[in-house]
């Protein structure tokens, strides 16, 4: 509440990064769980420069090679070969291109179209309000899972499908958030304040509202991101969502099951992978969430 | 006074309806029922009460956030019945503009000091961003801001700092009436000074007419002219500052003075002790509202609503009371 | 013995910006049956100082003092369990805002007697004449009934009855109200204050008032702590303070009441009060101090008098009838 010394708009931005970032690397594990991220997503970028092997290129006369750590395998193949003599991992780095890739389509979609329902029926009420939020009830009674499973069946398997499959199932709990929070500001003097200065209902909700109802959105949409991965991978390990050969992490798994107890590796390292991946998001969520939450007394 | 009031309400009323339950008729709340006054430029009007007086209704109302349920307001000649065309609304708009208590809340946290204040001007104007800027600066100045302050939020400014941007955005589109709902109540004493220093000054150089709602009576005291005393929606005094705080003729008016705690050690006062709480609005109690908390209270007060009247002591007093202008 | 002692108080907050020093070598002495008002405004620390007192500061306090002690015990040393056992018995705190400040989960009833069994044993329905004892002496109507009220129901003057009522249910030593009628209209805050120091008297407690109102201390207190940036500047009793304000920051603040204008124009004092990074070198009052020299602008002040400041103001003759109080109400 003093005045600070920032006078240019970027000396105001740079200061404000420096306050979040103190309450943000409080927590170590979210620092670990950034950072982590951080490697996955350079991985992703940089995929065909660090991976050793073309992810689709056989070698027949090495299926099946076990982890190079283990009897039998080579540092050529660090983590051993598939059931067609494909490099475990260079597919499983390809494969977090695609992981990343759904999993931010996935929150795009259901957060754009979320909050801006979330907006409306919040702001308006009545009964748009009432038919918003019953079809929203009506998408959460069904489990998620077998929701997207049947738009896929819709819609036929493929990886954009379970995409847009799996947006839909996400897409209340942004619309219940953004209502919630809408619900709440607008009551508070800033905005009849700019309806007192003759803002329209535009203007209200999309300048006035919604950027003060962003902090636990942005922490829904982190969550939302983990949860997107494993759904993308659950609906690759039952043939509904990437299709082989593409290298999914999910799809990766159901390719080698006929492997699972003769050859381990090339199911435990893909499940590896998403389990890492996730946890990372989420501990990095966790950070967020108490660097943005303003209850939280600090002083 | 041969100028026109710039504002002019007659017997304002506000009822809004309250579900009580799923087989019960809906009941009527009385928010405010029956305000009358007259406001000229360069003067202003103390609105005094506590909480459930109306008071922020008839901010509400004067500031067009809702319509009157009954009565006439008019605003720099404008009568508010004809307000349906839009070109009329938004002329009054730019007539009555608002100040508001909490100077945390009333600021957009997400909005840097230099997008709010250039928000009216952007909603209500065809200026240019240069133009803008250049209007928003000078205002700034005006109200003891300096130029970098253009670009920080709002959280980085101090309760006092903080009303004065608040002022700033009330006066960017020259108004001639401010409606100012408690504008010192949180702040700071030195710094409510300094607020209330500069309100007057810019009072005097626009000639702006105040309508200033506080509970805080010593500060009524200091900047008003004219006071209206409120109790559950409806007006019991009203009339001069000096004649209505020097010489109360209402009980509620005169508890209401002897209540606030001065600055005195000396002074042992005869407090008059008000029992009770104050009733639900949404079931007044009959005759005169105040009467099971008052005094002097008789039987007939409990059967009559009294009205205002000019008061038998001093012609420019109004009161509702029905033992005081006996 | 005094009842609370504390000497040179400190506390401590990390922020982004560095450390953040909320509270600077404050100091308090009460005995038993005596009421000290602590006047400041935004960023004086004075609720902190009491908030550190009762161990209430979140993780990011760090609180220091020469001495800190209760009823002859160390307050610093104490464990959390044993500070447990006076919190709520022997130190009660009410706040601000008394809507908020109850839980809105539980009936009042229930509140109530959760803090006479913890302190006292025994379940929360054997406290329950108790808990009717209690609504009736802080005033409230019809106290039976209001055991099965929620805090919704009951409106802000009420709520700060049951509040009362809860911080005095294990009949404390000390009492430390927190701004208490800030939130409430003035008929009942004039109500609640009646109530707090009838209470006082009645049950020999101490209290401690943390206000920014001028106008309540007068009323109220025995003794005034005066505090800026978390210094505290000046400690009189009342009747001295008021007549006679020794330090240039109390004079400012008495002089900037609207009762002490001059025509249209209020003394205001110039300036705002320093935050965390614009603190000044030397007095903190310096900027804004109509009687500042050259040795304020670069040398700390230290305590002379009692009084934080180079220049005390002089100490006039004793007053019968106030001169610096201008107007009466007539």
């Amino acid at each position: 509440m003093t005045s600070m010394t920032a006078t240019t708009s970027s000396s105001v931005r740079r200061q404000q990064w420096r306050e979040f970032w103190f309450y943000f690397s409080a927590s170590k594990t979210a620092v670990v769980g950034l950072a982590f991220l951080l490697g996955v997503v350079l991985m992703a970028i940089f995929a065909d420069i660090i991976s050793p092997h073309l992810p689709a290129e056989q070698y027949r006369e090495f299926a099946e090679l076990p982890p190079a750590w283990m009897e039998g395998g080579q540092m050529r193949f660090f983590l051993g070969t598939d059931y067609a003599g494909r490099d475990m991992l260079s597919r499983i780095i390809h494969g977090a291109r695609l992981s990343l890739i759904a999993g931010c389509i996935v929150v795009v979609i259901a957060m754009s179209i979320g909050v801006l329902l979330g907006l409306v029926a919040g702001y308006r009420g009545g009964w748009i309000e009432t038919i918003i939020m019953r079809v929203m009830d009506t998408i959460m009674a069904v489990p998620g899972l077998l929701m997207a499973l049947v738009l896929v069946a819709m819609l036929g398997p493929g990886l954009v499908n379970a995409m847009v499959a799996i947006s839909i199932t996400y897409m209340p709990s942004f619309v219940r958030l953004t209502r919630a929070s809408t619900m709440s500001e607008m009551n508070r003097d800033y905005v009849t304040a700019s309806k007192v200065a003759g803002a329209g209902p535009i203007r209200l909700m999309f300048i006035s509202i919604l950027p003060n109802c962003m902090a636990p959105l942005i922490v829904q949409g982190t969550l939302s991101f983990s949860t997107a991965i494993l759904d993308t991978a659950a609906l690759g390990f039952l043939g509904m969502g990437a299709q082989a050969p593409m290298p999914e992490w999910g799809t990766l798994i159901a390719e080698n099951r006929d492997l699972m107890l003769s050859a381990p590796w090339t199911v435990t390292f893909p499940g590896i992978a998403i389990l890492l991946a996730v946890l990372a998001i989420n501990l990095m969520g966790d950070g967020l969430r108490d660097a943005l939450d303003p209850k939280l007394k600090r002083s | 006074m041969t100028q026109q009031a710039l504002i002019e309400a007659r017997d304002l009323h506000k009822y809004y309806n309250v579900k009580t339950g799923f087989f019960q008729a809906d009941k009527s709340l009385q928010a405010l029922s029956g305000a009358s006054f007259d406001l000229y430029p360069g003067q202003t009007l103390a609105v005094v009460g506590e909480s459930g007086c109306g008071k922020s209704t008839l901010a509400r109302l004067l500031t067009l956030i809702e319509q009157p349920t009954a009565g006439r307001l008019s605003l720099d000649g404008i009568d508010l019945a004809n307000a349906n065309n839009k070109e009329v609304a938004k002329q009054l708009r730019q007539t009555v503009q608002m100040v508001f208590q909490d100077p945390f809340g009333s600021l957009n946290p997400r909005q840097k000091v230099g997008d709010i204040l250039q928000e009216p001007l952007i909603i209500n104007t065809k200026l240019n961003a240069s133009q803008r800027r250049e209007q928003v600066l000078t205002m700034m100045a005006r109200v003891g801001l300096s130029d970098e302050h253009f670009h920080r939020y709002p959280h980085m400014f101090s309760g006092g700092q903080r009303q004065r941007i608040a002022i700033a955005r009330a006066l960017i589109l020259k108004p001639k009436i401010v409606v100012l709902d408690e504008p010192v109540s949180a702040l700071d004493v030195s710094i409510q000074a300094q607020v209330l220093n500069l309100l007057i000054e810019l009072q005097q150089e626009l000639g702006l007419a105040y309508v200033f709602i506080s509970h805080d009576l010593s500060v009524v005291r200091h900047i008003a002219d004219q006071v209206l005393v409120m109790y559950l929606g409806k007006p019991v005094e009203q009339g001069p500052i000096e004649a209505v705080f020097s010489n109360p003729q209402h009980p509620y008016t005169q508890a209401l003075l002897s209540a606030t705690p001065q600055a005195n050690t000396q002074r042992k006062r005869q407090r008059i002790k008000l029992t009770g709480e104050l009733p639900s609005p949404l079931d007044p109690p009959s005759g005169c509202t105040f009467h099971p908390r008052c005094q002097h209270a008789t039987a007939q007060c409990k059967i009559t609503t009294p009205v205002m009247q000019a008061s038998v002591k001093n012609a420019d007093v109004q009161v509702a009371c029905i033992l005081a202008n006996s | 013995m005094a009842l609370l002692e504390i000497t040179n108080l400190t506390v401590e907050f990390a922020t982004a910006h560095g450390a953040l020093k909320a509270v600077d070598q404050v100091s308090l002495s009460l005995n038993a049956g005596e009421i000290v008002a602590i006047v400041g405004e935004s960023g004086s620390g004075k609720s902190v100082a009491m908030l550190a007192l009762m161990g209430l500061l979140p993780w990011t306090a760090t609180v220091t003092a020469d001495q800190m002690s209760f009823d002859g015990k160390d307050l610093l040393t104490m464990s959390d369990k044993q500070r447990r056992k006076i919190i709520g018995k022997d130190i009660s705190m009410i706040f601000q805002e008394p809507m908020t400040s109850l839980n809105p989960c539980f009936t009042v009833g229930y509140q109530i007697s959760e803090v006479l069994a913890q302190h006292f044993g025994g379940s929360r329905r054997s406290h329950k004449a108790k808990v009717i004892e209690l609504l009736i002496k802080v005033g409230i109507p019809a106290a039976e009934m209001r055991l099965k009220a929620y805090p919704h129901q009951l409106s802000g003057g009420m709520s700060q009855r049951v509040m009362i009522a809860m911080m005095i249910a294990c009949e404390p030593k000390l009492l430390i109200a927190d701004e208490p009628t800030t939130a409430l209209d003035v008929t009942i805050q004039a109500q609640i204050l009646e109530l707090l120091v009838q209470l006082q008297q009645d049950n020999g407690m101490a209290l401690v008032l943390i206000t920014h109102d001028m106008a309540v201390v007068a009323e109220t207190a025995d003794r005034v702590m005066v505090q800026y940036a978390g210094q505290q500047v000046e400690h009189r009793p009342v009747a001295e303070l008021f007549n006679n304000p020794r330090h240039p920051y109390t004079k400012a603040l008495l002089g900037a009441l609207p009762e002490y204008a001059q025509g249209k124009t209020l003394n205001a004092i110039p300036g705002v009060v320093p935050g965390q990074l614009d603190r000044p070198v030397g007095c903190l009052f310096n900027p804004r101090c109509e009687h500042v020299q050259e040795l304020c602008r670069q040398q700390v002040p230290t305590r002379s008098e009692g009084i934080l400041c180079h220049f005390p103001l002089a100490l006039k003759a004793p007053q019968k009838a106030d001169q610096i109080i201008a107007k009466e109400a007539s």
